[in-house]
């Protein structure tokens, strides 16, 4: 009984191990195991019926089983873990795919390019302790001229030059009224930028628009200085362009600044290198950003006016404050090297995605 | 301005390279533009003398020549001019020389060759090849070649002798870029003066002096506006010889880029340039009844200009007049027979002073901006007329060119006084932010002609720009250096609040892009028929029209977002670009109806958003919108909308938020699309960017991650096909409990439906916050769901 007994295990051990060998799939190694080692499988029978034999021959039949179990479940993981890797070999060659392929994107959108700058600008100044302030673009005569210095009769006042809705209201042509009301509101100090659209009534080709930006600065508090002017600029230049940047100021005049200056930045693209001193003829290395010239015109600066603050209420033997003008325009042209100042406001895609 | 840098040596010495003095100026506040050797390209052009000529042997028309050329030997020229003989003096150009072509101006530069087989090493010429006309050298002969015998100077010449040198045209022009508050810069002398202080060298000016002769004046002057003419100044010249001017003064005024004419013409143009001052000269004879009267024109009185053209004159206009009629538009222009001709015989000098403001507006109406007006316009120095007044008198005197009365008439009305500024040195370097000395500030003042008396500065009456401590401030500043100055950060915290709304625009912006969307930038200003194109109502009283437009394209400020986005869509539709997304973050502008006319338009900011392309529908446009809604947490409501001419009637939704219109979206209208040309269907959308922050939430707040498990049920309905689908989602909301989220996973209408039915299938999502959700609760809930949708007849599809 107890030898026919172990034949019968034997049997079953050498027929399951050759099932699990020829098998090809790991769910048919699985099957395997669920037949023969499962609640109902054929190892697990045999050892069921182990109650009818007797006691001696019990852990003889019992080590057998064990010894068989242990076999058939290292058959298993093995035949498995080999199928596996088998397997994954195949699916992966199978799932290969060209990785040359373009990928496929859900596009971002771009800023404006005017937007790049405008918010670098912005950027820059906050961190200098700046508020943003804005005002309305269609604006009160006294606001855009007279206040600023500019009386009735200045050139700049020309139905030539500005547009006009009505005798007393016009497209603003800068954002400095947007600074006259910020000092009317008389919370001194003051250190504002108002980016903006102003409006000149200049024909459209590559180097004007009637509609463009500016983005004005101006401080007023105790003891602010022409110096205090030259140090923010500079700081402000060295920020936008990089440190190895180098500003000259030249003595130009404006209504409502005085002294009034011009600033001109080290030609960011020859470096300022081409600074001969000797106009006129192209030699070779000729630098078409600076004409040569070493240097390129930026912004317009200046001390506030007295009669700027006497006209917005401020007292000029207290407070005294220093004013910039800049054209988003010209630093995003110069920035993207766009020759043609009409694409900005053209919109067409191809262009707006290069930003 | 152009500055003859020889005319300028006359009263300062630059011995300095013209880079250096360019520089120099730019620095002190006269800004070079450029400068131009006026010689340039001429080259290699030397006096030669004719030793001898001969006819060429193979020609009838070509002579050669022997030439001196100051070398020791000889240079043999073939010429085919015949006025040419032994012993005469003519510029040759020597091998590698350069002149213009006489035949285009062109640059030409010359080579040694051969005429007929006889060798020729250079060339003789004429002005033209020179650059010049006969205006310059009147002794030229057109036809030939120029004969230097003739010259006035022509003793100083010898063989060899650079010719661009003796004839005055070696010489650098600088062109300044002259700010408007400087006019005296506008003049040879003030440049001087700015060169003298910028250098620190001496300038030596000398107050003009004439003789004159004794004799009637046989003219009056009388000024009745006297607020616009505060100096009228004449004087008389008799006997006057119209001759060409000396070379020294033609060159100078070429330099200048002023044409010679003849003495007189030149001497009031040199005047002008030298000194600043516009003058005008009279042809006496037709002052009738020996008056000038300074007064304002009758209304529409005529005057023909010198321009030959007739203009009719508004009461406004300043008029120099005689006792029958207008001579001379004060400032700008003088009459038709005011000029002076070859015949002339008697002249009167004009040197006024009129206001700036009136002449500017004169010449302005009439459409003529003259030299003349533009130096008035500036403000000129009432002083500076009688300079310029004695100056043209005395070169008078020194070209010969007439007899001066000495009797001069000078009506002044003009303010005497000079201005004085409280001066001292601490408070120039509060304003500069700089430590420099008194001594070193009155030095610099000095240079420029300031003086310091009792406490103040005096300032000279030329320099009309200065009348504040801060334009001391800048006067020091500009000599000293600008970039002298130190570079300091102001320590100031500005009191200003910043508004939210830059902010919260700036993230609009970057949810449009990170949905695709490029940001457009377009003119706030359109054409008031864009409306009409786009199917947008604005009334003419809301319309803010601008009074003084470029065009009609740009007439009226824009009350709608929609014609610019149309515009831009439609651009890149037709540059042949498949597909876009755009939005601009746009300024609108409205009058609102009940305004006074006193007050300003409203402006207020839209979120535009435009796409067209193959994969764009209503849908993907509302997905936009969903995402901004809910980035900002805005609670949205979309209802159908079939009123907007814009938009598609059956394709379009207005939007609110607690129960306020917020925005609206859909598809363009057909028509709208046609007008603008666009082949494909677009989508549009306005939202009020205010309105929008108004309902946004600005500080989203955590809510916690769920505990409990959730329950789904799958309903699929059937309703009305005429039913919206966000009713439904309303009605399931409304009578739902605990459910948190509401899907709609498929919709379908055809086969197997009913007819006028459409099949809505939802996944819902319920779950307490607090505990498990039973099945129990789950089938209730879903019950009264149905319940409530049964009374309303949309029933479980089965």
């Amino acid at each position: 009984m107890i030898k026919e007994t172990l034949e019968k295990i034997e049997q079953l051990r050498d027929k399951t191990l050759l099932a699990i060998k020829d098998s090809i799939y790991v769910e048919a190694v699985n099957d395997i195991r669920v037949k023969t080692l499962g609640k109902k499988g054929e190892l697990t029978t045999v050892l069921k019926q182990m109650g009818s034999l007797a006691p001696d021959e019990r852990p003889i039949i019992g080590a057998k089983a064990n010894e068989v179990r242990e076999t058939v479940e290292t058959a298993i993981l093995e035949q498995t873990a080999k199928l596996k890797t088998l397997r994954d070999e195949q699916n992966i060659k199978k799932e290969t795919i060209d990785v040359t392929l373009p990928g496929k994107r859900r596009p971002l959108g771009k800023s404006h390019p005017l937007r790049v700058v405008l918010e670098d600008l912005k950027d820059i100044f906050r961190s200098m302790g700046y508020t943003v302030v804005s005002g309305p673009e269609i604006e009160e005569v006294r606001f855009v001229f007279d206040m600023l210095n500019t009386p009735a009769g200045h050139p700049a006042r020309d139905e030539s030059d500005t547009f006009y809705i009505n005798d007393d209201v016009v497209l603003r042509t800068q954002t400095s009224s947007v600074q006259i009301r910020a000092m009317l509101e008389n919370k001194l100090p003051i250190a504002i930028i108002s980016p903006g659209r102003v409006y000149r009534r200049d024909e459209v080709d590559a180097t004007h628009s009637p509609v463009f930006h500016q983005c004005e600065g101006l401080v007023v508090g105790k003891d602010i200085t022409f110096a205090d002017l030259k140090g923010t600029l500079e700081t402000f230049m060295k920020r936008l362009y990089g440190n190895s940047v180098r500003l000259r100021f030249r003595p130009h005049q404006f209504p409502y600044t005085e002294p009034s200056a011009e600033v001109d930045l080290s030609c960011f693209k020859c470096g300022g290198n081409s600074d001969t001193g000797d106009s006129g003829s192209a030699q070779s290395g000729y630098c078409s950003f600076c004409k040569n010239e070493g240097w390129i015109e930026m912004l317009g600066a200046g001390v506030v006016h007295p009669q700027v603050l006497i006209n917005c209420g401020i007292d000029p033997e207290i407070y005294s404050g220093f004013a910039f003008g800049v054209g988003l325009e010209r630093i995003t042209m110069m920035r993207y090297e766009i020759d043609d100042m009409r694409l900005l406001y053209e919109n067409d895609i191809r262009f707006l995605r290069q930003f | 301005m152009n500055l003859s840098l020889k005319w300028l040596n006359d009263y300062v010495k630059i011995d300095i390279p013209v880079g250096d003095f360019a520089f120099g100026m730019t620095m002190s506040g006269s800004k070079v533009e450029k400068w131009t050797d006026m010689s340039a390209p001429l080259e290699k052009i030397v006096c030669g003398k004719v030793v001898s000529i001969e006819k060429h042997a193979d020609s009838d028309k070509l002579w050669v020549a022997q030439v001196d050329v100051g070398t020791g030997e000889n240079v043999q020229i073939v010429t085919g001019a015949q006025n040419v003989t032994a012993g005469v003096l003519v510029p040759v150009v020597l091998e590698g020389g350069v002149v213009f072509n006489r035949t285009d101006g062109s640059v030409l530069k010359i080579k040694r060759g051969k005429l007929r087989g006889i060798e020729s090493m250079g060339m003789m010429c004429n002005y033209d090849e020179l650059g010049l006309t006969i205006a310059d050298l009147p002794y030229a002969d057109p036809n030939g070649i120029l004969l230097l015998d003739g010259d006035p100077e022509a003793e100083k010449l010898s063989p060899g002798m650079d010719i661009t040198e003796f004839l005055g045209i070696k010489d650098i022009a600088v062109e300044f870029e002259i700010t408007n508050n400087r006019p005296d810069c506008l003049s040879v002398i003030g440049l001087a003066k700015e060169a003298g202080a910028t250098f620190n060298l001496p300038v030596n000016i000398k107050k003009p002096k004439f003789t004159g002769i004794s004799g009637d004046l046989e003219l009056t002057v009388s000024v009745e506006n006297k607020s616009l003419c505060s100096r009228y100044m004449a004087a008389v010249v008799k006997n006057v010889k119209i001759e060409p001017s000396p070379r020294w003064l033609a060159e100078r005024l070429r330099a200048s880029g002023v044409r010679a004419i003849n003495n007189l013409v030149d001497i009031t143009n040199f005047v002008m340039l030298e000194y600043g001052h516009p003058m005008h000269a009279f042809d006496k004879r037709y002052v009738e009844g020996d008056e000038i009267i300074v007064r304002n024109a009758s209304d529409k009185e005529k005057i023909v200009l010198l321009d030959g053209e007739e203009r009719i004159l508004s009461g406004e206009a300043l008029v120099i007049a005689d006792s029958k009629k207008p001579i001379a538009i004060a400032g700008v222009m003088g009459g038709e027979f005011s000029g002076i001709n070859d015949d002339t015989k008697e002249v009167v000098f004009e040197s006024a002073c009129f206001d700036g403001v009136s002449v500017r507006k004169t010449a302005q109406r009439i459409g003529r901006r003259t030299e003349s007006s533009s130096r008035f316009e500036k403000g000129i120095d009432p002083a500076n007329a009688e300079n310029a007044l004695l100056r043209a008198l005395e070169l008078v005197e020194l070209l010969g060119c007439g007899q001066v009365i000495k009797t001069i008439i000078d009506e002044d009305f003009s303010q005497k006084e000079p201005v004085r500024v409280k001066y001292d040195y601490n408070r120039i370097n509060a304003i500069l932010g700089s430590d420099i000395s008194e001594t070193d500030q009155l030095e610099i003042l000095s240079r420029l002609g300031f003086k310091k008396e009792d406490g103040h500065i005096v300032v000279p009456s030329i320099r009309t720009d200065i009348k504040l401590e801060c334009d001391i401030a800048e006067e020091v500043a500009r000599i000293y250096g600008y970039n002298e100055i130190g570079a300091t950060l102001p320590r100031v915290l500005s009191e200003i609040e910043a508004s939210k709304e830059d902010e919260f625009l700036k993230k609009t912006g970057i949810i449009m892009q990170g949905q695709g969307c490029h940001e457009t930038m377009t003119f706030s200003f359109i054409s008031p028929k864009a409306y009409e194109k786009a199917g947008v109502s604005v009334t003419a009283d809301e319309s803010v029209v601008i009074r003084n437009p470029l065009g009609e394209e740009t007439g009226v400020m824009r009350a709608s977002m929609l014609p610019s986005m149309l515009e831009v869509i439609s651009r890149n539709y037709n540059n042949r670009n498949p597909d876009g997304r755009f939005y601009e973050i746009g300024t609108v502008y409205r009058r609102a109806i009940s305004d006074k006319n006193d007050a300003l338009p409203t402006e207020s900011k839209i979120l535009c958003i435009g796409l067209y392309g193959e994969n764009e529908d209503f849908l993907s446009l509302k997905g936009l919108v969903e995402e901004l809604n809910e980035r900002f947490e805005i609670k949205a409501r979309f209802t159908p909308l079939d009123s907007d001419n814009s938009y598609h009637p059956g394709r379009c939704a207005e939007i609110s938020a607690s129960g306020d219109v917020i925005g609206i979206i859909g598809e363009a209208h057909p028509s709208v699309a046609e007008n603008y040309d666009i082949g494909t269907r677009i989508y549009l959308g306005e939202l009020k960017t205010e309105k929008l922050m108004q309902y946004s939430r600005e500080n989203p707040r955590f809510k916690a991650l769920p505990k409990y498990p959730s329950m789904t049920r799958d309903l699929s309905l059937l309703c009305d096909l005429e039913t919206p689908a966000g009713k439904v989602a309303e009605l399931i909301s409304a009578a739902a409990v605990n459910l948190e989220r509401l899907t709609l996973f498929d919709t379908y209408s055809g086969s197997q439906i009913p007819d006028g039915k459409k099949s809505l299938s939802y996944k819902l999502i319920f779950r307490k916050s607090d505990s498990t959700l039973t099945d129990e609760e789950t089938d209730k809930a879903t019950a009264r769901i149905l319940r409530t949708l049964e009374q309303k007849g949309i029933n479980l599809r089965v």
